[in-house]
């Protein structure tokens, strides 16, 4: 009894309104023109709940064209809720090829990761970001936080570091830590680890950022300095992991920690799912590593 | 003292819509000198003070300042920016509550080497000795540096206060009250302190007070407001010892004697 409807004419090519997507390309302009500057911008209210991604939904549905290939990531993975279903979100809104290999996307929109193979220019990565102001937890009052921004008053950032080396011996931040773009504005680079911060610095893609609830857009356009903060005696420093990625065996890249069974078991895998499925493709495999080989790259065309 | 002054006021008055907050207060401050505004409450102390500390603009009159290079610059024609560079640099600002002045959920430390960081010290060692230096100048143990000020009393916390004003090396401070709310033998030990400090690095100081014997103890000089004028300026002692206006011989005379 199902008479499948051939395309859904009530929404506008990339779900926004054209009058929507133009106010939030402005904002992106602005924001690449005064990098690591937060642009105010009227967020929409998007088909999903706030802090699941509606400011990178936004930015992505303002800057993608018929031709984009879309990834989206979450957490590094490919295959997780969010990043399912804002992919299917796009193919149906948008009607985009959508894939999971990093280097043929040509917008990734990611929440708390930066992919590990390096970006290339003409790539964008889209940022989800919770809480755009770096000085948020220090200083509540917004109307002094935009001061201190304008003033390049950063005293208070370092005192949070100054903080983590008095009480835990070291700088304990270990994501969402800040970094200076250009030499000028104290950017939030989103809850990424500080693991990711180093592959922003010069990056060649265009990285954008959107808060939807937060109403804010921020970016780092490509080649642009990030510098993440620290001290003269204890300088910023990336994690290291001792051992490598239990299924692919890769080494110096970001590990997440899995459970694997009521009695402590666990191991440590790529956080990155396109990386480590690609290197198992390649023929290498860490200690814990089926036998079976896995499906790699998965593009879909659109619908 | 040098035979230049420190800050010149001239004619400044702050009304809030018809009410006066002070009215015509001309005055100059002399590098190394302590002034005290007494008066009782409601007399525009306040007003007065934070109208020369920039956080209030005034009416109308001028304040200008010599700056470290011996430039005078005229207060409120400075940029937001100068002026908060200045209020974090040159001089300090001690309230009367000190959960004004200090970041309460920060520890000691971080408090008193916030200003070194603000004005671009990036290195972790030299802040925590200064900090630990700074400590001590005011009687605080050294291994209470990495606590909140929140579990710290009241005459700890104003001291912690007083550590994080002087730590950049200021020319002037402005206190509000600084011996409000704390009992009489740590208001004692507070002001010798605060005695200490200012003839040790030659402060300039302007302190608001409604207690005559702070006044006598921390200042060479002082003016008695009511109702936001100046009824009465002069030494310390010659004010207090020979008041000549009415309302100041009232103010004397009304201290309690135990």
């Amino acid at each position: 009894m199902t008479a499948q409807p051939t395309e859904i004419a009530t929404y506008n090519f990339a779900y926004l309104d054209e009058q929507t997507k133009r106010m939030i390309r402005r904002a992106i302009l602005k924001g690449i023109a005064i990098p690591g500057y937060q642009v105010p911008f009227a967020s929409r209210e998007m088909p999903m709940p706030y802090g699941w991604g509606t400011g990178g939904v936004q930015v992505t549905a303002s800057i993608i064209g018929p031709d984009d290939v879309l990834k989206v990531i979450d957490q590094g993975a490919d295959d997780t809720t969010n990043a399912v279903s804002i992919r299917a979100f796009f193919k149906k809104v948008a009607k985009v090829v959508v894939t999971t290999d990093t280097a043929t996307a040509t917008i990734i929109q990611t929440r708390h990761r930066i992919p590990e193979h390096p970006l290339t220019a003409g790539q964008v990565l889209v940022f989800q970001v919770p809480i755009p102001e770096p000085l948020r937890f220090l200083e509540p009052r917004e109307t002094e936080t935009r001061k201190m921004h304008a003033l390049e008053e950063y005293g208070l950032m370092h005192v949070k570091l100054y903080e983590d080396i008095a009480r835990h011996g070291r700088i304990a931040t270990t994501y969402a830590y800040p970094v200076k773009v250009e030499g000028r504005y104290v950017m939030d680079p989103s809850p990424t680890p500080k693991f990711d911060n180093p592959k922003m610095h010069r990056s060649p893609a265009l990285q954008l950022f959107g808060a939807g609830r937060e109403k804010r857009i921020y970016a780092v356009p490509p080649f642009t300095d990030v510098v993440s903060l620290d001290f003269e005696d204890h300088p910023f420093e990336v994690q290291t992991f001792d051992q490598p990625c239990a299924l692919c065996g890769a080494e110096n890249v970001y590990l997440d920690e899995v459970i694997l069974d009521d009695h402590g078991g666990h191991m440590f895998v790529c956080s990155d799912t396109d990386h480590c499925e690609k290197r198992r493709a390649d023929g290498h495999h860490g200690h814990l590593a089926p036998e079976t080989h896995l499906a790699s790259e998965k593009t879909e065309p659109a619908e | 003292m040098t035979d230049e002054p420190l800050l010149r006021v001239s004619a400044l008055s702050k009304f809030y819509g018809s009410r006066v907050g002070c009215e015509n207060v001309t005055f100059d401050l002399w590098p190394g000198e302590v002034l005290a505004v007494v008066g009782e409450s409601g007399s525009g102390k306040t007003t007065l003070l934070n109208c020369l500390s920039t956080r209030l603009l005034p009416s109308s009159g001028t304040a200008s300042y010599r700056m470290r290079d011996g430039q005078w610059r005229e207060l409120y024609r400075m940029s937001e920016a100068e002026r908060r560079f200045l209020m974090r640099t040159d001089w300090g600002f001690v309230h009367q509550n000190p959960a004004d002045g200090l970041r309460m959920t920060v520890s000691a430390g971080a408090n008193v080497g916030e200003r070194l960081m603000a004005v671009g010290d990036r290195h972790y060692g030299k802040i925590r000795a200064t900090a630990v230096d700074w400590l001590s100048r005011v009687e605080i143990d050294e291994d209470r540096i990495d606590d909140e000020p929140r579990a710290f009393s009241g005459g700890m916390r104003q001291r912690l206060q007083i550590a994080r004003n002087l730590v950049t090396g200021p020319r002037l401070v402005f206190m509000d009250e600084p011996t409000g709310g704390l009992d009489v033998s740590v208001q004692a030990r507070l002001l010798d302190l605060l005695r200490g400090l200012v003839t040790d690095l030659g402060l300039a100081a302007i302190v608001v007070t409604h207690d005559l014997a702070v006044a006598r103890l921390l200042s060479q000089r002082m003016m008695v407001m009511k109702d936001g004028r100046v009824v009465e300026s002069g030494l310390t002692d010659r004010v207090l010892d020979d008041p000549r206006a009415p309302y100041t011989q009232l103010l004397v005379s009304s201290i309690l004697q135990v």
